[in-house]
């Protein structure tokens, strides 16, 4: 057994143990750790089949971002998550059930279909000697699939305006800054000028 | 290509990442969090095939696509998530079977 093989099973086998608890943990920040566990030795296997910045950009953005703001919800939503999972055993059957016959067919298709050689020689983006992961993906990105890249650019554009618009809550008594009244104010309605006879108040 | 591990470990790993995100929606089928986590096991079997696929097939555009996909996940978690806070915030709850207020 080499070296890669060795780390291929150990990630393997830790990313699907962890797998494993994020579904049946109890408490629900350890599902969360053990899905940071998981796409940790997710990366590793990215790294294992060449996509360094694949892996890189999994560690930094994914778990990084997307898992920490997962915590952040976790925690912040005081939910009583014994009562959440009463009844989960009635579900166990139907959902491994149909998981079960999904691995089946998933495996049986894995193992037994063949890569025609014709398609193996028409790839779209060929590898290019010489040239590094993250070198060819910027090539490529920025050149090839630029409006695909811009897309995704807008997606996270909308995904980012529709979070904000979604949990904005303007709480009343609180004072803002309105500008549309102070752009609108008027010397009028500020000042007043009175003439004041002398020994007299107003 | 991957020189020794060959293509049919990824996609194992992979079908068994995904048959077990698939079980853990039916498992928590009350708690919209570990169904948002178990949406991100899938996507992440997802993304271990068309990089194992980029890589067997000597591929580059697996990698890309792969990487949009990273994109939409990371939009659809924070969405999902704001959607969750916002519910919380309403009723006090976020079990699945509470989501019925839209029922006419």
């Amino acid at each position: 057994m080499t070296l890669q093989l060795a780390f291929f099973y150990l990630f393997a086998t830790v990313a699907i143990i962890s797998a494993v608890m994020v579904i049946s943990s109890r408490n629900p920040v350890h599902s969360v750790l053990f899905l940071i566990l998981a796409f940790v030795n997710g990366a590793g296997i990215f790294m294992l089949a060449g996509a360094e910045f694949l892996a890189l950009l999994l560690i930094v953005v994914y778990v990084g971002a997307v898992m920490v703001l997962f915590l952040f919800v976790v925690m912040m939503l005081d939910v009583d998550f014994a009562q959440l999972r009463q009844g989960i055993l009635q579900y166990a059957p139907v959902g491994a059930l149909i998981g079960g016959v999904l691995l089946i067919e998933l495996i049986l298709v894995a193992g037994s279909f063949v890569v025609t050689p014709e398609v193996a020689s028409s790839s779209a983006v060929p590898f290019v000697e010489g040239m590094s992961n993250t070198e060819a993906l910027g090539n490529m990105l920025y050149t090839r699939y630029v409006y695909l890249f811009e897309a995704a650019g807008l997606i996270l554009l909308v995904a980012m305006i529709g979070a904000i618009v979604l949990t904005l809550k303007h709480k009343p008594n609180v004072k803002r800054q309105d500008i549309n009244a102070q752009v609108a104010r008027k010397r009028e309605d500020a000042v007043e000028v009175v003439s004041v006879e002398s020994g007299k108040g107003i | 290509m991957i020189p020794d591990i060959g293509l049919g470990h990824f996609l194992t790993v992979a079908a068994i990442l995904f048959t077990l995100g698939v079980f853990g929606i039916f498992l928590n089928r009350k708690n919209v969090i570990i169904i948002l986590m178990s949406v991100e096991l899938i996507l992440l079997a997802v993304n271990i095939n068309f990089v194992a696929f980029s890589a067997h097939l000597q591929d580059m555009a697996g990698q890309v696509f792969a990487l949009m996909i990273l994109t939409v996940a990371a939009a659809e978690a924070a969405i999902g998530l704001a959607i969750l806070v916002v519910f919380y915030r309403n009723r006090g709850s976020i079990a699945v079977d509470d989501v019925n207020v839209m029922k006419g």
